[in-house]
């Protein structure tokens, strides 16, 4: 099993981005930063895209983020219908890094709103899935 | 300067929920329609260019199928595709061939039959709509993609759940006059506020919704443009970008950088500012999408959009009329003919066809169709001389 585990339901099962799937199993939410160039991105790239080098590293991302956009969903694509209500949401980290996930259902009953200081967590999901999700900092 | 390449026809179908006959049927209704009353035969097309967002088609490969029925073979075709855009990325790929000299006429043909999924095929290819590789296990769509960017420009500049709304009321008095419109019905901001939550903040009518159809248009070079019609409509500009797929990949979500970057490109094309547009077909999927593209599109300041609408401005009648044939949340979508709808409606107005909602003496008019949630954006700019 290697990135067919992440998220509610996946698309992709090899990548040369497997590890983050390991990392999240670990209970970190990693990203890649290219050794060359120092470029940063997220989702994580193997390739950078700015300097074309495949030397990267693994950063963690433990900084706190501020909600920007988002989105709760009543009616979701195949595969979600029983996992609606869920909160989609955009979070901005202070090194210019955004991250879209879901934000902690637990939060669904208190008003989410822009600016609202997030961090970004590892979660485990039923059927020994993993994912991260968005929760208050 | 003398313009180079023009439209010189049109043909849509009506866009329908169902519409109950094939693709290639429903491609030749706007094929027979865009052939009528033209100096042009069949055999004087050179090419052709088939658009379709071609993950809704049973068919596999559709250009082959469709350039047999309308009895086009022989000659080269192709296939593009860009989402909701793809028929914009046809008129492009149109006027290269033209303006390069490879070809003299060029058919652009869009079509999409939605109504060939059932609707849990719908439902999947929904959960595929971002990147399927980190965005889609979150189970992102596109409709939740655009309700994100409606919250952030609620967020930053105030914008309402009500204000939103008036772009469904505004787009429906046209919507009424369409013949070819899905939606014909008067709606009211209250008829908006109380339709259900799809993705919060936006409701069932602010969303359009699927639909079956097809559009062409036959592109000339000048000299032959004179001879098939009377009344060419001239490409003035055309621009086109890309944002990035991914919504972590974006730097904002208030706006869409690849309208305003293809909306750039477009207007120095042309030599013309927004200050000129006369009248404009504004991709308007979602009633937000509306609102954030007069701000991309340089009609309003950023976070001024709304009082664009609000004073009237857009209306039929105001300074700047946007959507005079309802919009898509009137028209329906039918994703690979989108833009060809929206394209159509600026060459009549151009044309003085377009009787009720006719913008008087309008010279100069711009198109702006999105292709998924700002992944792809072509603005149109096309002049009368």
């Amino acid at each position: 099993m290697g990135f067919d585990r992440f998220g509610v339901k996946s698309f992709v099962s090899e990548t040369k981005a497997e590890a983050f799937v390991d990392y999240l199993e670990g209970g970190k939410v990693m990203t890649t930063k290219c050794t060359v160039c120092g470029n940063v991105t997220f989702p994580p790239k193997m390739d950078c895209p700015k300097c074309r080098s495949s030397e990267v590293e693994w950063v963690e991302i433990k900084e706190t983020g501020e909600l920007v956009a988002f989105t709760t969903v009543m009616y979701g694509p195949a595969g979600f219908e029983n996992h609606v209500p869920y909160t989609l949401a955009a979070v901005k980290f202070p090194n210019g890094l955004r991250i879209f996930g879901e934000i902690d259902a637990k939060m669904l009953n208190e008003q989410i709103m822009a600016g609202m200081k997030l961090r970004v967590v590892p979660v485990k999901l039923p059927e020994d899935r993993v994912s991260y999700q968005f929760q208050k900092a | 300067m003398e313009k180079e390449v023009a439209i010189v026809a049109e043909g849509q179908t009506g866009f329908v929920r169902r519409c109950g006959i094939s693709i290639s049927e429903l491609c030749s209704i706007a094929f027979t329609e865009a052939m009528e009353g033209i100096n042009l035969k069949n055999e004087e097309i050179d090419a052709s260019v088939i658009c379709s967002a071609t993950e809704y088609d049973k068919q596999r490969s559709p250009a082959g199928i469709i350039t047999e029925y309308l009895n086009l073979v022989g000659r080269p075709t192709f296939c593009v595709e860009s989402l909701c855009s793809s028929s914009s990325s046809g008129l492009r790929i149109a006027y290269s061939l033209v303006k390069s000299g490879m070809h003299d006429v060029v058919a652009v043909i869009g079509f999409q039959k939605m109504s060939e999924l059932t609707s849990a095929e719908a439902a999947e290819r929904m959960g595929r709509s971002g990147d399927v590789m980190w965005e889609s296990p979150f189970g992102l769509s596109m409709p939740a993609a655009f309700a994100m960017f409606a919250s952030s420009h609620m967020a930053e500049y105030g914008t309402t759940e009500e204000q939103m709304a008036k772009v469904r009321v505004k787009n429906s008095i046209c919507g009424v006059l369409n013949e070819k419109a899905v939606f014909r019905k008067k709606i009211t901001v209250m008829d908006v506020m109380n339709s259900q939550t799809i993705v919060s903040p936006l409701k069932m009518l602010d969303c359009c919704a699927n639909a079956d159809g097809a559009g062409v248009l036959i592109v000339a070079n000048r000299d032959i443009a004179k001879r098939i019609t009377k009344e060419p409509v001239w490409i003035h500009g055309l621009g086109a970008s890309t944002s990035s797929t991914t919504l972590s990949g974006r730097e904002t979500y208030s706006s869409i950088a690849c309208s305003r970057s293809a909306a750039g490109a477009a207007y120095d094309m042309a030599g013309v500012g927004p200050e000129d547009i006369d009248v404009a077909e504004v991709h308007d999927c979602f009633t937000i999408t509306e609102i954030i593209s007069y701000e991309d599109l340089g009609f309003a300041q950023p976070g001024e959009g709304v009082g664009l609408l609000e004073d009237g401005e857009t209306y039929p009648d105001g300074r700047i009329p946007i959507n005079p044939d309802g919009g898509i949340l009137s028209k329906g979508h039918p994703i690979g003919a989108t833009g060809i709808g929206q394209i159509r409606t600026i060459v009549r107005q151009l044309r003085g066809q377009c009787g009720e909602t006719q913008v008087n003496g309008a010279r100069i008019g711009l198109v702006h169709n999105l292709g998924g949630p700002g992944i792809y954006c072509f603005v149109t700019i096309l002049g009368r001389d």
